[in-house]
């Protein structure tokens, strides 16, 4: 307290010798400086300013350069430049070293000593303002690009922008350093020089994690009802075995904990989770069947026959069905309505996945297309012809941006799905029957009885997996688990849990998937979910439409109207004659009226005509008036004219 | 080899003890959350759907006089009061919390036609058909006394309306003319006519105290300034005005109802047009009276219902109605901006919420937010057809609901006969008339 009253009464006296002075401060420098200060004009002390600064920079030996290396450095700052390549600050070095200038300009005003008044204990803050965000995290959560700024005149409009901007910015900020508190990281595997870690085996992974991950990595040898079919619940934590011949198991796979296991006594295509761990749905050899977690069948879906594939859109309540007579079904979860069935006129549907971005659903047919679907729609949305032979798997990323197929032609392609274009074609000897994308972007691709992993396949050419695995017996299903590192196999003869470090997505989100949840938790989850589900109508191939303008114009609005009522609402009545009593309507007085009225339409038409030629003739001689004005001027080519 | 795999510890995640809250990680990452506006959308038709299962305006009806009432007046300090005057000359004092009269006098023979606070909130006034002015004080007699007026004033004329100024010892009334009085005096300071005989109700600008605006039987708005001997400027509509109400924040705007169905806000600088035509009635409208903020009005009118308009809305937000709710003649917004008060002809006064779906009492913070969340929601979609429909939608009696028809038609077919005789005349000679231009006659100055 008593250095504030130092600081900032005392100048104002006069009494200059007591003012504080920095240690770097030569006494005579201060000396100096004081007989100058006396009582001058602003203009000129600022000038002195400079000059004090200036003469700051000589006294200190290096010329002033030591100021910056002894300021405190911040631990996402590193010691940059010199030894660490730190990616996240990489991206922006100019902006930030502008930054820091401007910091650093800053702090020297705060340090003078009748410059910066405000300061209290003769210290500044080290660190003023609030840190700067790596330009890539603001990136990840921007939502939408500037609007364009409206004309000068809407002045409530203009404000309500920039309001609504602030707080759109604020929001992705507030994300962006929100991010970097996250708890967990990214696995990762890297082999020793010259070892590639294609060659490492599972034995040796799971040796050199610790005991609880070690025991991630697990076969159940299961060769009576085999090949297997699985599922991972959305939170990871339980897992669904469905066997060809009849075997149906769920585990909480982590803790080895078998929930239910039955026999369902006839062949089993698929199994799936609905959107708990406590209701799975199982495709049998005739009707889709509904159990619960203890095995007891809850329904018998008679309106789903045979029944292939499966998948669930968990944000609609929707179970999709692919069968063998080529009808794709919804069926609605939460009020258990069959939602649509399309007939997709293509035969036999044995491949199908999600786009887990957008909901639709892609098909895989034996003429190398793959067709995406809506329940909205009864054609497909998209054909794709991806392979020349049939479609063996297909896969889409978690972002809704690449999709993975691969085809009898033994090819393996990446295509853009959002620009419809293919990105990458690999060549794989045996073809991969099975596709499978981890949340991080890890493909697994199953081919014969091996499962292969590659990292990056639609950025960079790859030439070798990422990891390599044999099971026993051909691989039947494939998925990477959600928030592990962990791929499950179904095969031939029964399960396989391989660990793929990098696989998992470190940081779930409480409130939406969380592995750890109460049963409380996951009631008041299931609630929430319920009341927003989405209805099936919103699924279309951007699912961000809905929060566009709608800029149709009224010729495109009038036309929707009406397709929806089935009639112009707006449209002219055909003139019908009134009837007249007291023998004034006759047949001929009847035909004088509608000559009369149709006269009257005629002459709308032709005034409108008329007009119409008017302002065209106008238009003309107005563009003739400008021409010979323009003709008017010589211009240097008229010389040549005759 | 260098391996790093995801292993989580479980303590990281879950509470230690069972009194503890549950620990709830989040990660904020868009591709963890698909169909963000598709879920928001949901959310806000849920809670559009959830405010019209709420909306529950009505909360009681303040029973006990003998006849209609006719006037209605705030407490300037007390949130709780309420003074109402019935037609047949009786006074109630309310106190709106216990919802039940404390005091009644009888202050007049027939009607009670006005009755005011004054500004400090001790004493109020009322005028009767008994063409006196009464000036009483807020508290009631102690034990043997008698209910006796402060003041009484005789007047030569019937008066009709009454209004305080609000600083000053002022008021002003209106009969055969709008009269100035002091309260010290006995007779009017300052009285303004204008070729009129008879004026309906009279208003004090709330911002600038010495002006005043009166409504008269010649289908005039006048206005007047205190200061001044001669009135400043009036207008002269289609159609008589029953009441106006200053706005309290943009005091240079005015809002009357109109005999016509309709209401007009006036700008008092630009009497040429109203800024706004509000129109959902479908009968005369006899009373309007501002929220405190300024943002909204609410009227009540002879078609048995009271509708809350936003200022510069043409339309209602809202309309409210009972069964049993008979011609509305007064209306008052509380000053707490929370509450509805009206009065009407089956001798009931009704207490409503401002805001229909409002829940009201102590509310605790998640509770807070989450009503901030889906209001931000709402409007963020309201413009989606869906959320749209739903939000409109307000039942309607048979009665209005047809009548509401039958003007539409009305309209409709003027507007044809209208369109055809412009189309058979002279080009320029039927000019086009819009709907405010429609309803002034002239200004006169």
């Amino acid at each position: 307290m008593l250095l504030y009253v130092n600081a900032v009464k005392l100048p104002l006296f006069g009494h200059f010798h007591q003012r504080p002075v920095r240690y770097w401060q030569g006494t005579e420098g201060k000396t100096k400086d004081d007989n100058k200060t006396e009582g001058q004009p602003e203009q000129q002390k600022r000038q002195q300013n400079r000059i004090k600064k200036k003469r700051k920079r000589d006294e200190q030996p290096d010329g002033g350069k030591k100021v910056i290396s002894r300021r405190p450095v911040r631990y996402w700052q590193g010691t940059e430049g010199k030894t660490k390549d730190d990616n996240k600050t990489e991206g922006q070095p100019e902006q930030q070293k502008r930054q820091q200038n401007r910091i650093k300009k800053k702090r020297k005003r705060d340090e003078q000593p009748d410059g910066g008044k405000k300061v209290i204990s003769g210290k500044s803050d080290p660190f003023p303002g609030p840190p700067p965000i790596p330009k890539d995290k603001l990136e990840k959560f921007k939502r939408k690009g500037k609007i364009q700024k409206p004309l000068q005149h809407h002045y409530k409009l203009k404000d309500i922008i920039t309001r609504s901007e602030e707080a759109s910015e604020m929001a992705q900020k507030q994300a962006a350093r929100f991010d970097l508190l996250l708890p967990e990281d990214a696995g990762f595997l890297e082999g020793d020089e010259d070892e590639d870690t294609c060659m490492i085996s599972q034995e040796d992974i799971a040796d050199a994690v610790d005991i609880t991950s070690g025991a991630k990595h697990f076969n159940l040898k299961l060769c009576q009802f085999g090949p297997y079919r699985l599922d991972y619940s959305r939170t990871g934590r339980h897992l669904l075995l469905g066997g060809r011949r009849g075997h149906v198991a769920c585990v909480d796979w982590q803790s080895k904990q078998l929930m239910c296991e039955l026999n369902v006594m006839e062949s089993v295509n698929d199994v799936k989770w609905l959107h708990t761990e406590h209701m799975f749905a199982v495709a049998q050899k005739k009707w889709l069947h509904i159990y619960d977690s203890n095995g007891i069948e809850l329904h018998c879906i008679r309106k789903f026959n045979d029944v292939l594939r499966m998948q669930f859109l968990p944000y609609h309540f929707l179970l999709a069905t692919a069968s063998a007579t080529g009808f794709l079904q919804y069926l609605d979860v939460s009020i258990g309505k069959e939602v649509a069935a399309i007939c997709t006129k293509t035969g036999r549907l044995d491949v199908m996945c999600q786009n887990p971005h957008n909901a639709v659903i892609h098909l895989g047919h034996p003429n190398g297309t793959v067709t995406l679907w809506s329940p909205n729609q009864k054609e497909a949305l998209v054909k794709m012809l991806c392979h020349q032979g049939g479609v063996r798997s297909v896969t889409v990323d978690k972002t809704g941006t690449y999709m993975v197929t691969s085809g009898m032609d033994k090819k393996m392609k990446v295509f853009d799905i959002r620009a419809f274009k293919p990105l990458r074609s690999y060549f794989l000897p045996t073809g991969a029957s099975c596709l499978s994308l981890s949340q991080r972007g890890l493909l697994s691709a199953a081919t014969g009885d091996i499962v292969q992993v590659y990292r990056d396949v639609w950025s960079t050419p790859v030439t070798k997996p990422y990891m390599a695995h044999r099971v026993r017996g051909s691989v039947w299903g494939l998925g990477f688990c959600p928030f592990e590192d962990v791929l499950g196999v179904g095969h031939g003869e029964g399960f396989t849990s391989m660990l793929v470090p990098g696989a998992g997505e470190p940081n779930f989100d409480g409130l939406d998937t969380n592995p750890y949840r109460s049963a409380k938790q996951r009631q008041e989850w299931e609630v929430k979910a319920l009341l927003e589900k989405i209805q099936p109508e919103l699924i279309t191939l951007d699912p961000s439409e809905l929060g566009y303008v709608d800029r149709a114009n009224f010729e495109q609005r009038h036309q929707d109207r009406v397709e929806a009522l089935g009639f112009d609402p707006l449209g002219k009545e055909k003139f019908v004659p009134k009837h007249k009593k007291k023998g004034r309507s006759s047949a001929a007085g009847i035909e004088r009226r509608k000559r009369q009225v149709a006269h009257e339409d005629q002459r709308d038409v032709i005034r409108k005509t008329v007009e119409d030629r008017m302002k065209l003739e106008e238009e003309r001689n107005r563009m003739k008036e400008k021409k010979a004005a323009l003709s008017g001027k010589r211009s240097a080519l008229d010389r040549f004219k005759k | 080899m260098k391996v790093k795999v995801l292993s989580r510890n479980p303590d990281d995640y879950v509470r230690e003890t069972k009194h503890d809250i549950q620990r709830v990680p989040r990660n904020y990452d868009p591709s963890l959350h698909p169909f963000d506006v598709s879920r928001e959308y949901t959310r806000a038709l849920n809670a559009t759907k959830l405010e019209r299962v709420f909306a529950k305006p009505f909360l009681a009806s303040l029973d006990g006089h003998r006849d209609g009432v006719n006037c209605l007046a705030k407490h300037p300090r007390s949130l709780s009061t309420l003074l109402s005057g019935s037609c047949d000359g009786e006074v109630k004092v309310w106190n709106l919390t216990k919802h039940e009269c404390v005091r009644t006098l009888q202050a007049h023979e027939g009607f009670v036609r006005g009755m005011v606070v004054r500004h400090c909130g001790t004493s109020f006034f009322t005028i009767g058909d008994d063409k006196t002015i009464k000036h009483w004080k807020m508290e009631a007699p102690g034990y043997g006394e008698e209910e006796e007026p402060l003041n009484t004033i005789l007047g030569k004329a019937v008066f009709t309306g009454l209004d305080h100024h609000q600083k000053n010892a002022v008021f002003a009334t209106c009969g055969h003319q709008v009269d100035i009085w002091d309260e010290q005096r006995s007779t009017p300071i300052r009285s303004f006519t204008w070729g009129v005989d008879s004026f309906s109700s009279v208003r004090f600008n709330p911002v600038e105290t010495e002006l005043l605006g009166s409504c008269a039987s010649d289908r005039s708005i006048v206005l007047y300034d205190m200061r001044e001997s001669t009135p400043l400027k009036k207008v002269i509509m289609t159609m008589r005005t029953n009441t106006i109400s200053w706005n309290p924040m943009e005091a240079y705007y005015f809002t009357c109802a109109n005999e016509d169905y309709n209401l007009y806000t006036y700008d008092m600088r630009h009497l040429e047009n109203p800024v706004k035509v509000h129109i959902d009635h479908v009968s005369a409208v006899l009373d309007v009276d501002y929220s405190p903020t300024g943002r909204e009005f609410v009227s009540a009118s002879f078609d048995k219902t009271i509708r809350i308009f936003p200022k510069d809305s043409a339309n209602s937000r809202e309309v409210y109605h009972t069964k049993r709710m008979q011609h509305v003649i007064c209306v008052k917004w509380s000053a707490d901006n929370k509450y509805i008060l009206s009065g009407s002809d089956e001798m009931n006064i009704r207490l409503w919420k401002a805001n229909a779906a409002e829940k009201l009492g102590v509310l605790s913070p998640r509770e807070k937010q989450a009503i901030h969340y889906s209001q931000k929601l709402k409007e963020k979609f309201q413009h989606h057809p869906q959320i749209k429909r739903i939000a409109r939608h307000r039942h309607l009696p048979k009665v209005i609901y047809h009548q509401k028809n039958e003007l539409k038609v009305m309209k409709e077919a003027r507007r044809r006969k209208e369109r055809n005789v412009r189309k058979h005349s002279k080009p320029g000679s039927v000019p086009v008339v819009s709907e405010k231009e429609k309803h002034v006659v002239s200004v006169v100055k």
